[in-house]
């Protein structure tokens, strides 16, 4: 089986950010990135797929020259080969990637490709959806068990209180949620072999990008704590507060 | 801890991907176990499994034998990760592969190298490493340990190890002895002695108050019969076992700033949180003097084990500048560590911080592999030209 896996660099979500001075990114220096986190977990599962079954994992990725570190590291757990799609900055116009991404699958003769659910970074989730439309392909996002027999795809979903159970034909577009599968740690062995692996670099067709992002600002502060009383005396005024104000109640 | 001197950019991106691999694993699965093991006064073996995997057992040697192939910083980086978690973690990889895989690598026949290491890189065969005694420690060259060879070629083995890292749990033990009634260290050789030979016993010793995550065990040898192939044949003089010990004191140099930023790092969480006259005791210029001499002193001893690294990668490297790395970073580490306990105040001496832990492990690795005082005199020789040994 021939899977691609689109994997988008991100940030550590456990970095303290700064607004850079452009106010419309985030400050770099000194951020750690990454395999956004539900990008890797769908390595992960292609990569035991075919370690069963066979075939090969092709990781592809969106995004400048710093990709090439995050797609390296998706090779030293075990890809057989990776495409930069490579682009001068940030792309957030989701269809834009959707387009560059469908671009370089097309053809590709995959038998499945994977997305994260969403992006550590921008959360948008659209990115799978659009790539699997502009390929006439079906697809099933959030999926937390995947089954993949005789050509066809059996997905769980975990809902708010239940989970679905969604069958489709191979080719297909899935997005994965957590759960699937714990990412490996990257070998030391595979780190040395995935400087020998094919990593092609090319640039990315996107289009007319049509969504930029006008300003980025960090959360404002919360509210300092209050102290309302002392003892039993304070608790109905505290219920009033969580269910009034807090609305948590 | 931040990289103030970006030294990351003097690293490749592979020698950054094995550090933030082994980086990720310590983390993940060495960091939550770490306090109780070490109460408890256990080696955790849960997580020899994963180390193995991630393939840091004999990581600088070839990949014909199952290893990584890596070159020197990257392993140096590897040991630093590891004593970022514990000493005796980082002590129980640094014997497997430079007390015991280096030297069935580089004295061992093609069959002992076949037959040891890729099981030992796979963690399936775990090694200890025989060269001190009880009456001989600093001066090696005077163990009483002794190899006769028999009408038939085979060996018989007598006599003691002590300090013995992992020498409870070891598959194979790699002992350096004298041979054939000969006194001089000109007559040492390295020998394989497996578990359950007859004649060898390994005993657990109690009541350390450091290193209680490591094995360390007293070895006794009494009329070991060994086959003839028990001998390492490259192996000869004491200079054998000294070229292990200037390996696995490389890997101790790094490992101990890993020690270093642990600590550094948890005080200065501490520090910038806890709240004393109303406002994080950071602000006060007491803790940030003691912040900035920790933070020069451990960038300084990261460019000399680059350094250092570099000029092992370039195979130019002499074991007295080794010396100077081994002492110079232990020695910092254990001031680091204590300055950290002193900081986190009274919560400092609990297992839940690591800064006492590390205080404590240090103190071991300030002794062993050359004493302070033993590195000092080989710079002093070095520099002098005059031996202080003898």
């Amino acid at each position: 089986m021939k899977i691609a896996v689109c994997i988008k660099r991100a940030p550590d979500s456990e970095t303290r950010f700064r607004i850079a001075a452009s106010g419309t990114g985030i400050d770099e220096a000194g951020v750690k990135f990454d395999i956004s986190d539900f990008d890797s977990y769908a390595v992960e599962y292609a990569l035991q797929v075919t370690e069963k079954g066979g075939g090969e994992v092709v990781v592809i990725s969106v995004g400048t020259d710093a990709s090439q570190e995050t797609l390296r590291k998706a090779l030293s757990m075990g890809a057989a080969s990776g495409v930069l799609l490579k682009t001068d900055g940030p792309v957030f116009d989701s269809m834009a990637v959707a387009r560059a991404l469908a671009d370089e699958l097309q053809g590709g003769g995959y038998d499945l490709v994977l997305f994260g659910k969403v992006a550590a970074d921008t959360a948008a989730g659209a990115v799978g959806a659009m790539t699997a439309e502009l390929l006439g392909l079906p697809c099933v996002n959030s999926v937390s068990k995947l089954d993949l027999a005789d050509g066809r795809g059996t997905a769980r979903r975990d809902l708010e209180g239940a989970a679905e159970t969604v069958e489709f034909p191979l080719p297909a577009v899935v997005s994965i949620d957590e759960g699937i599968a714990r990412p490996r740690y990257p070998s030391l062995k595979g780190i040395m072999a995935a400087k020998k692996k094919p990593l092609e670099s090319k640039p990315a067709q996107l289009g007319d990008v049509r969504v930029k992002i006008a300003k980025m600002e960090l959360p404002a502060d919360r509210p300092p704590g209050r102290i309302i009383g002392e003892g039993a005396a304070a608790v109905p005024e505290l219920v009033r507060l969580l269910q009034d104000e807090a609305k948590v109640l | 801890m931040q990289d103030f001197y970006d030294i990351d950019s003097q690293l490749s991106e592979d020698e950054r991907a094995v550090r933030d691999s082994v980086r990720q694993f310590v983390d993940e699965q060495v960091l939550p176990v770490i306090g109780s093991a070490y109460i408890e006064g256990r080696f955790p073996r849960e997580i020899l499994p994963g180390m193995a995997e991630l393939g840091v057992f004999g990581a600088n040697l070839p990949e014909e034998y199952g290893c990584a192939g890596l070159n020197n910083v990257a392993y140096g980086l590897i040991n630093q990760e590891l004593e970022r978690g514990d000493s005796g973690i980082r002590s129980f990889a640094s014997v497997q592969s430079s007390l015991v895989m280096y030297p069935i690598y580089a004295f061992g026949t093609e069959e002992q190298k076949q037959h040891w290491l890729p099981r030992m890189a796979r963690g399936e065969a775990i090694g200890c490493f025989g060269l001190t005694e009880p009456d001989f420690g600093s001066n090696p060259s005077g163990m009483i340990t002794m190899a006769k060879e028999q009408g038939d070629g085979t060996w018989r083995l007598n006599g003691s190890k002590m300090w013995i890292t992992n020498g409870s749990t070891a598959d194979v033990a790699v002992v350096w002895a004298k041979t054939n009634g000969d006194p001089s260290d000109k007559s040492i050789r390295g020998f394989l002695v497996p578990k359950g030979a007859k004649g060898f016993k390994a005993k657990d010793q109690k009541g350390k108050l450091s290193l209680r995550a490591s094995d360390t065990s007293e070895l006794s040898f009494d009329d070991v019969e060994l086959p003839a192939d028990a001998i390492l044949p490259k192996s000869g003089t004491l200079k054998s076992p000294l070229m292990c010990l200037t390996q696995a004191r490389y890997g101790i140099s790094w490992g101990a700033i890993g020690a270093a930023m642990a600590c550094f790092e948890e005080a200065l969480a501490y520090a910038q949180n806890r709240i004393m006259f109303d406002k994080p005791i950071a602000g006060f210029q007491l803790q940030q003097l003691k912040f900035a001499d920790m933070l020069t002193e451990i960038v300084k001893a990261q460019l000399v084990s680059l350094h250092l690294g570099r000029l092992k990668d370039a195979g130019s490297y002499t074991p007295q500048q080794v010396s100077l790395a081994k002492r110079n970073n232990v020695n910092m580490a254990t001031d680091v560590a204590r300055e950290c306990r002193r900081i986190l105040g009274a919560n400092g001496i609990l297992a839940e911080y690591s800064a006492l832990r590390h205080m404590a492990n240090l103190e071991s690795v300030y002794t062993y592999e050359g004493t302070d005082d033993v590195h000092a005199l080989i710079l002093g020789q070095a520099v002098t030209g005059i031996s202080a040994f003898k």
